[in-house]
């Protein structure tokens, strides 16, 4: 996955809360074997109203997406971050999401930061004309003018997300630790060690 | 009971206190999987526990007839949709999946089949590429929805890196009123915590309702826990859980059995154990509840009113709940038994099991539904679930009261196969999700049990299930 660490752009002053995966991509677009071109179906529902800030063309193709709280909620589809990737968003802020969701921008190398609801008013406002800066390093988020909010990020989250790391070759790795596991379940747990044969 | 099972399942545990978590199954359907077998196959890995693995199709099968009468495949009409189903059909065999087909008696939604299979097991961690895997708590599983990359972690490595959520217990005791089912008590209980109030925490559904639920009931709560936040719900295996498993094709036999079920029984939580949250509910305050906009937590009971946005102080709920209005074309204050729908969805991972279609069947028999409601379609959950409402004449309880009986899958839920409410229509459904577009483009969700689905087939609105006494009133209530 791409590494990431200085985003600066625009930003989508989306503000909405609640902001479920059927409306970050509704199901009919699922009906892919492959990750690339869900922008187009991105926000559809949203994007069907006339003056919507998506097809602003201020905000176009802004890096970083501001929303309200419990932001990606609803389905696992990681659909919803690929949908943002093909839209190239690369950074949403909001004051909370969803489980599911922030595990599947994390592995798509997209950066969730949750700041305040305070903090992110004073964003959505900033970015109807300006821009951000976000800074993973730092886990800070600031403007043109003197705002700086820091965020909190989990380490190994943002070691992997700085350095666009696999997490998978990575538990790859630890193969032996894993073998060592299904040895001590194959005598302790035996009955979870396999469903019965049909 | 929950770190009870994470901690019996911890592979490593790292500093920062992540851990590296064994997974024991894993169920894999059309929808989320081809991208992660495609990345399998790119970077030349392989799926380390096949055995632990089994994949089902469900969201994209059409509900009608899949063979013609000589046993062709009938091809689906929906090209993107006959690809997906392609490639789980070709990536099972390629990576020594076992796969139940299209065609397979025992094929049907994947969060039916686990259970009914004995796939799922008390105690066991299960995940699957579906945000309703929570289902499977009702068995006293640890079971979530995970993102395809993460499918692609577990095929590859049977392990997810983790970190330990908070603990919620939702405790609900006391005694159920007239017409109230376990999808009532979900509902309820979304309402009242809100769709983010179990974010970052496992739910144990406690109390006496819970335990003298069955575990289809119980399978109807966990699965939605998830729309009340939580990652997964759990209650706790007793002897009702044992006597569902025992014999089960898959689940442990013999010996096996013996040493599982002296397991299980160390799994329910300790007496005096904290949790970090908990929210406790009265039995009695739970009416025979609807849903009124495009979210779960949007609940109402039956006897009550669309409600005015007005009276949300967060003024961004009163502008989510306008704009919820706006969609669903209801005005503030209408009673939602006036509400009238021209839609009846019973089915889904959430009410399609053969208690669900009982408990539908009860009010559908010896009537008919209103001439108002064009399409109204039972779904049953599995093959099985099919085959055993047949043999107990549900079917014909639904096509006489001139319900469409179809075949299993997951249909009306969400807008993935030809199942769809039309724009602006309404749909009493027994599914999860009312939010916006969720049933095709512009359709309005209101979400029911199955009585009150079969109830509302009757009048052609929604209506109070309490209200409509059984036509063959021999049996007490």
């Amino acid at each position: 996955m791409e590494p990431i660490n200085e985003i600066a752009g625009r930003a989508i002053p989306y503000g909405a809360k609640n902001v479920d995966t059927d409306v970050i991509i509704p199901a009919h677009w699922l009906k892919t074997v492959s990750r690339e071109g869900l922008g187009k179906g991105a926000f559809e529902t949203v994007r069907a109203k006339p003056g919507n800030v998506f097809d602003d063309p201020r905000y176009e193709g802004a890096p970083i997406l501001i929303a309200g709280d419990n932001f990606g909620c609803g389905s696992s589809r990681e659909h919803a971050a690929w949908a943002l990737l093909d839209m190239d968003v690369r950074v949403v802020i909001a004051p909370s999401f969803s489980d599911i969701f922030s595990s599947n921008a994390f592995k798509n190398g997209i950066l969730a930061v949750a700041l305040p609801q305070e903090q992110i008013d004073r964003l959505l406002a900033v970015a109807v004309e300006g821009e951000l800066f976000v800074d993973l390093e730092n886990q800070t988020v600031g403007t043109e003018m003197q705002d700086r909010f820091h965020f909190d990020v989990d380490p190994f989250r943002k070691h992997c997300l700085l350095n666009g790391l696999d997490e998978i070759g990575l538990t790859m790795e630890r193969g032996d630790a894993i073998s060592a596991y299904e040895t001590r379940a194959a005598s302790q747990l035996s009955f979870l060690s396999g469903p019965r044969a049909a | 009971m929950y770190e009870k099972i994470w901690d019996a399942h911890v592979v490593e545990r790292r500093d920062d206190g992540t851990c590296l978590i064994y997974i024991d199954r894993h169920l894999v359907h059309e929808v989320t999987s081809p991208q992660a077998f495609e990345a399998l196959r790119s970077t030349g890995r392989s799926v380390r526990r096949p055995d632990l693995t089994l994949a089902v199709p469900d969201h994209n099968l059409p509900t009608t007839a899949r063979r013609t009468p000589d046993g062709r495949r009938i091809p689906i009409a929906d090209p993107a949709s006959a690809t997906q189903l392609a490639a789980l059909e070709a990536n099972a065999p390629a990576f020594g999946i076992r796969y139940i087909g299209d065609a397979d008696r025992e094929q049907g939604i994947v969060h039916v089949v686990g259970p009914e299979q004995g796939f799922s097991l008390p105690g066991a961690t299960i995940v699957c590429g579906d945000s309703h895997t929570a289902a499977h708590g009702g068995l006293g599983a640890l079971a979530f929805g995970i993102g395809t990359s993460e499918v692609e972690h577990v095929l590859a490595t049977q392990t997810l890196l983790l970190k330990q959520s908070r603990t919620m217990e939702v405790v609900v005791e006391g005694q159920l009123g007239p017409g109230v089912t376990a999808k009532d008590v979900v509902l309820h209980i979304i309402g009242t915590i809100g769709t983010a109030g179990g974010t970052g925490h496992v739910i144990e559904f406690r109390g006496n309702v819970f335990r003298e639920m069955s575990v289809e009931a119980r399978i109807t709560v966990c699965n939605m826990a998830i729309e009340g936040g939580a990652r997964a719900g759990l209650i706790a295996p007793d002897d009702t859980t044992f006597r569902y498993l025992k014999n089960r094709p898959m689940a442990p036999a013999g010996e096996e059995w013996d040493r599982a079920l002296a397991w299980w029984k160390t799994l329910p939580t300790d007496e005096g154990a904290r949790f970090d949250r908990s929210v406790h509910i009265d039995a009695a305050d739970i009416p025979p509840t609807v849903t009124w906009g495009t979210s779960p937590e949007d609940t109402v009971p039956i006897d009550g009113a669309v409600p005015d946005p007005a009276s949300f102080a967060d003024p961004s709920k009163r502008a989510a709940a306008q704009a919820s209005l706006d969609y669903m074309g209801l005005t503030a204050g209408t009673p939602m038994t006036d509400v009238t729908v021209q839609n009846v969805f019973i089915g889904s991972c959430t009410n399609s099991r053969i208690e669900d279609l009982r408990a539908a069947a009860a009010v559908l028999k010896g009537r008919r539904k209103a001439d108002s409601v064009t399409w109204a379609i039972v779904v049953p959950g599995s093959g099985l679930v099919k085959e055993q409402a047949e043999e107990e004449g549900l079917d014909r309880i639904f096509t006489e009261a001139g319900l469409e009986w179809r075949e299993p899958g997951c249909s009306a839920c969400l807008g993935m196969n030809p199942d769809k409410v039309p724009a602006g229509e309404r749909c009493a459904s027994t599914s999860n999700r009312n939010f916006v577009g969720r049933q095709g483009p512009g359709a309005r969700t209101h979400l029911l049990s199955p009585a009150m689905a079969a109830a509302a087939a009757v009048t052609g609105r929604l209506t109070d299930v309490r209200d409509l006494a059984p036509v063959a009133a021999t049996e007490p209530a």
